[in-house]
């Protein structure tokens, strides 16, 4: 491979406050290649990718565009030099016409009057470099999601681009349209463009890049020829997990008998978030829910939860089937869920420890049986004490605490209620190593204490240490289950990077 | 994707806005003699001239997702203001009405740059903005004052006349307006840079459009906008009066809305708010006509529809994202 | 109340205190109180007496802001409720009949806000906007385009009235907050408003109906928007469609912005709200006592309103807390 490099990073770092989000990264890309950039939440993709097209500017480290250093300070100037994104969710205005969306800020005129003939002609000429048909005046919120993606990226082909960056543009699309996409891919690509391919979907890494960068935890992991790299050491890699590491078997005991399910799902499916899926929770027991993110696994536990509308399934508490359409019905019935997105959908910010950590409880019992002032303070107490929340007192604003106490207090939210069932999507995200251990031992006590968990991670030792089985999601569908004396990394890295069928 | 659903998508708000008039304007027609002229339905654009000019630019406004509750108080403010200096000090009227607008101008500006740096909510700035501009009128006269300068005799005395058609003065400045609030809202990139902001303002940061100077600016057109209708209603009424526009902002975004550009921002087109005006002149027209309605069902009327409009609108969206 | 570092109502009540100064400064018959004929007389008396009704649209409004919303139509509600006392009165309908429909009707217009705002997710500044333009015309309506002069000393009462000597219109008003307090504060609805406010998908997804409770607080502001009707008509012993609850919507807003409640909803402080609406009453007689022409009023609150929206958006409190460093932490 000589082709000379036409985007070089090096020792890119970006500190954000009490985060390193990237430190010392290298990131090659060269003309005429497509190069995947992966890594799970948190790895530092985003980051990267927003350095790059100048939206943020990074601490340390430079950037180089065909040799030239560049600092691009606004996405503008990224554009300008030849730097252009289509972002996962599509960036335009639904609003405007197509031909508006590809020109917007570059329409051609003369005294800020616009030549609309001139910029239609413009935007019919990029729809049809990408061999798109499209009718130029239509609105884009009127197309589908995959037209938005093609007229996103005729925008971003429309300046004189040279390095694309397609950051999860597959993530709404289905396979036909996934096709025509990586069809427009290696078209530009045999025009000697760069293309920067973010994505969680293996198949698609494997279908269409040439190289690939992984990312962890904000650190380069390695670069590596697509060819070269087999699935699962790819997987191994975005994990943090080589193969070749002593492997752990699952420590977590199955519940000793078998009961009735206390949580039990039929066919639960919803259109373009999970295929129909059957999973059934024994009191005592810590399911996993894995696969690499975007697998289908929050989907799951939001149908569970009552928070997206399914489309068909029953879900039963019990043994008896059950109504469940909004949060509010599975609180009532003995459901618990922690969100993934601790600051969008957990923590109330300017509330106290105090008022977030009964808020579920209360809300359970309704606006009138109010938990007096020394209830709630025995509440805060306890599971202050229990959980080790970290906090000056119960009065503080929750958005003082750091991640971990925040997500210890959420926890607390929950256990308060005394759930039959708790669902836990990533609860050891973006918190440091103690607050995870503490929080790894409680679901250990949980477990003993007769309660049904449902565990979503992308750790995979996690995964391992804490269930007693494991339900593996790849791609929107159930693929899998392990237990047993079979729940160890290795196999379930087979079935999160779909290889278990060429292995036995 | 076909083209003609396309059509109807986008210009689907038009088309009921339309139909609605034609059929008010029809049952009026009906209902009332002589309702069906040339004179009555020149008269719409005529008796609204003011507020018309308002609300091209409270348009521009709700195109970028903001709103001003302040321009009736400048209508107020610019009139008494000009009137003032003509009458008062002797200022040649050129010279007032650039002062005047001026003035409108700068305030819209003031208050678009606490909305854009300081992100306050555009409601409360602009409400202030309204007491700003309504106790200003106030203070520099709390009575009306007459205009006798020649050349406003003049002015509002002109029209056109197509044989049996007259339109006054007052209309053929509403529809200049129009005509460039038109240009400015589809022809110019600042009028489209306003809908990309109101549509989805992350969008527009991230395809690099410049959205301070686009907020900024779209308060400054309007104040000047509103200035303008200060400017028109002295003409029309030969004098200033401080307590001029009193609640006309309200009939402003009326008319925006019924015009089917979205109260949200992001969507929207000036013609709608040229049926807007029409409409609500049509309302007024009639209950004039029928003698035994009482002014107060204008609002009724109006505040139905907006509720219809409203309705409306989320169900198209609604129905959009299903 | 525990006593806390730094307590919410700190700088509305340093601001109400100033301007009360500077009236006394100028003039100290300001402060003085009078017992005559067993009645409360003076300018503090006419203030709480005045800024009642604004006091009553604040305490519903700080509710609705509190949810992150905002009701414009109040000031056409109170023009609603007072047409509904005017008519029943004249029609021989008892106070209690009457009473009941004025509120009835401020609760009627809430849910129909209500409706639009959580049902069908309208944003709140147009869902309320269409009772604001409509409403005043529903008003004129009622009373058929006429003011309807009032003739009932026990309806006049309400307003005007004065209970073991003290004015009975704040009376009430103060009760009505002591009782929201409790209302609020002894149940979880306080909790459930501040959470909706804070994050509404949080609440949400812990289980509450956030809906419902958004619909109530617009439900309970137009009740007080009802009763504030009520208690205009009976001051004036008129019902003015015209001109009754005129800019009310904006000085409660105000009084609850400046009372330390964010436009953006969450935490909602309601003595400082009372203490905001009685700011700008004392504002507005300061003026009327400088001799300041009642019609050029409005500027100072403008500005007023203006500074204090500047100081809670967070851009200038990162540049005040720049400039000075937390001094007095710890």
């Amino acid at each position: 491979m000589n082709t000379p490099a036409l985007l070089e990073l090096r020792g890119i770092g970006k500190k954000f406050p009490g985060v390193v989000a990237l430190a010392g990264v290298d990131f090659t890309v060269r003309a005429g290649e497509i190069h995947a950039l992966l890594g799970e939440n948190g790895a530092g993709k985003s980051t990267l990718i927003k350095v790059l097209t100048g939206v943020y500017s990074a601490d340390a480290g430079e950037l180089r565009l065909a040799g030239r250093v560049i600092r691009p300070a606004a996405p503008k100037d990224a554009e300008r030099l030849g730097i252009s994104t289509v972002y996962q969710e599509v960036n335009l205005v639904p609003s405007l016409s197509v031909a508006e969306n590809i020109t917007l800020g570059r329409q051609p005129g003369r005294l800020g009057f616009l030549n609309w003939r001139a910029f239609r002609r413009r935007a019919a000429a990029a729809l049809a470099r990408l061999e798109v048909k499209c009718d130029v005046d239509a609105e884009l919120g009127s197309l589908s999601v995959a037209m938005q993606q093609m007229v996103a990226i005729a925008r971003a082909l429309d300046t004189s681009a040279r390095l694309l960056v397609l950051d999860e543009p597959t993530a709404s699309l289905d396979e036909k349209e996934v096709a025509e996409l990586f069809g427009i891919m290696r078209k530009l690509r045999a025009e000697g463009m760069g293309i920067v391919f973010v994505t969680h979907f293996l198949d698609q890494v494997y279908a269409v890049s040439d190289r690939l960068t992984v990312l962890r935890n904000g650190q380069l992991v390695g670069e590596y020829a697509t060819a070269d790299l087999s699935r699962l050491a790819l997987v191994g890699k975005m994990l943090g997990r080589e193969v070749s590491a002593a492997d752990f078997t699952s420590h977590a005991a199955a519940p000793a008998v078998t009961t009735q399910p206390v949580l039990a799902a039929r066919g639960l499916s919803r259109r373009g978030a999970i295929a129909p899926v059957d999973l059934a929770l024994q009191p005592g027991e810590v399911v996993g829910l894995g696969g690499l993110l975007g697998s289908g696994r929050t989907e799951t536990a939001r149908l569970l939860f009552g928070i997206d509308v399914r489309d068909a399934g029953e879900i039963s508490v019990k043994g008896a089937p059950v109504r469940i359409t909004s949060p509010r019905d599975a609180v009532r019935l003995g459901l618990a869920f922690c969100s993934e997105d601790r600051k969008g959908e957990g923590i109330l910010p300017n509330l106290s420890v105090r008022e977030n950590l009964i808020f579920a409880l209360q809300g359970k019992r309704g606006v009138l049986r109010a938990l007096s002032r020394g209830e709630q303070e025995q509440l805060c107490e306890h599971y202050i004490k229990a959980l080790r929340i970290k906090t000056a007192d119960a009065e503080t604003p929750i958005k003082n605490l750091s991640g971990g106490n925040q997500q210890k207090v959420l926890l607390a939210r929950w256990l308060a209620t005394q759930p039959a069932v708790i669902i836990l999507d990533e609860p050891t995200r973006g918190i440091d190593i103690g607050a995870k251990q503490e929080i790894e031992q409680l679901i250990a006590k949980l477990r003993s204490d007769g309660l049904a968990v449902l565990f979503i991670s992308s750790e995979i030792d996690e995964v391992v240490r804490n269930c007693s089985r494991v339900l593996v999601l790849r791609e929107r569908r159930l693929t899998g289950e392990i237990a047993g004396a079979g729940l160890n990394s290795e196999n379930l890295m087979h079935l999160m990077a779909g290889t278990h069928e060429a292995q036995s | 994707m076909t083209k003609s659903s396309s059509i109807s998508s986008r210009q689907l708000p038009l088309i009921v806005t339309a139909v609605i008039f034609a059929a008010l304007f029809g049952t009026a027609a009906h209902f009332y003699e002589g309702f069906f002229s040339a004179r009555v339905f020149i008269s719409l654009l005529s008796e609204n001239a003011f507020l018309g000019i308002a609300a091209v630019g409270m348009t521009l406004v709700i195109f970028s997702g903001g709103i001003d509750l302040s321009v009736g108080a400048v209508i107020g403010f610019t009139s008494i203001f000009t009137a003032t200096l003509i009458e008062r000090h002797q200022v040649a009227p050129g010279l007032a009405w650039m002062l005047g607008l001026a003035a409108g101008a700068g305030l819209g500006a003031g208050m678009g740059a606490l909305i854009h740096f300081f992100r306050l909510p555009p409601f409360l700035i602009t409400l202030a903005g309204m007491f700003l501009a309504r106790g200003a009128g106030f203070w520099i006269s709390t009575d009306s004052i007459g205009i006798g300068h020649e050349l406003y005799g003049k002015i509002s005395g002109y029209e056109w006349v197509f044989g049996t058609v007259v339109v006054p003065a007052n209309a053929l400045f509403l529809l200049a307006v129009m005509l460039a609030g038109w240009g400015v809202a589809h022809h110019t990139r600042f009028g489209r840079t306003l809908l990309a902001v109101g549509g989805n303002e992350q969008s527009a940061l991230l395809m690099g459009l410049p959205i301070g100077p686009a907020k900024i600016g779209v308060y400054t057109v309007n104040g000047l906008c509103a200035a303008l209708a200060g400017i028109v209603a002295t003409l029309y009424t030969g004098s200033g009066n401080p307590s001029m526009g009193l609640g006309l902002e309200l009939d402003a975004i009326a008319i925006v809305v019924m015009g089917g550009t979205l109260l949200s921002g992001g969507r929207g087109h000036m013609l709608g708010t040229l049926l807007g005006v029409l409409i609500f002149g049509t309302i007024q027209a009639a209950i004039l006509f029928d003698g035994r309605l009482s002014s107060w069902w204008m609002r009724i009327v109006v505040g139905a529809l907006l509720l219809v409009f409203i309705l409306l609108q989320r169900l198209f969206l609604r129905r959009k994202r299903s | 109340m525990k006593p806390k570092a730094k307590s919410p109502i700190f700088w509305p009540l340093a601001g109400l205190v100033a301007l009360v100064l500077l009236n006394a400064v100028h003039d100290l018959g300001f402060l003085k109180i009078t017992l005559l004929d067993g009645h409360l007389y003076g300018v503090p008396v006419d203030i709480l007496t005045q800024g009642s009704r604004t006091m009553l649209v604040a305490l519903g409004m700080t509710l609705v802001i509190a949810t992150g919303g905002v009701d414009l139509s109040v000031g056409s509600v109170v023009a609603i409720a007072g047409a509904v006392c005017a008519v029943l009165l004249q029609g021989g309908h008892s106070l209690a009949v009457t009473l009941a429909a004025a509120i009835g009707t401020g609760l009627l217009a809430g849910s129909a806000n209500g409706l639009l705002v959580a049902r069908l997710g309208v944003q709140p500044i147009v869902a309320t906007l269409i009772l604001m333009v409509a409403g005043r015309g529903v008003a004129q309506l009622i009373v058929d385009g006429q003011v309807i002069i009032i003739k009932s000393p026990s309806f006049e009462f309400l307003a005007n009235g004065f209970l073991l000597g003290v004015p009975f219109a704040p009376l009430l008003v103060i009760a009505l907050y002591a009782a929201t307090h409790f209302a609020l504060r002894r149940t979880a609805l306080g909790l459930f408003i501040e959470a909706v406010g804070d994050n509404e998908t949080a609440s949400r997804f812990a289980g509450l109906a956030a809906a419902r409770i958004k619909a109530l607080a617009y439900i309970f502001c137009g009740a007080c928007a009802g009763l504030a009707g009520v208690l205009a008509a009976a001051n004036i012993r008129a019902a003015d469609a015209y001109r009754a609850g005129e800019n009310m919507e904006l000085d409660a807003i105000f009084a609850v912005v400046v009372g330390g409640t964010a436009l953006t909803g969450g935490r909602f402080v309601i003595l400082g709200t009372a203490i905001g609406a009685l700011l700008i009453q004392t504002l507005t007689t300061t003026m009327y006592n400088l001799g300041v022409p009642p019609a050029i009023a409005p500027v100072p609150k403008a500005l007023l309103i203006i500074g204090v929206s500047l100081l809670q958006s967070e851009k200038v409190g990162r540049w005040l807390g720049g400039l000075w460093p937390k001094k007095e932490a710890a």
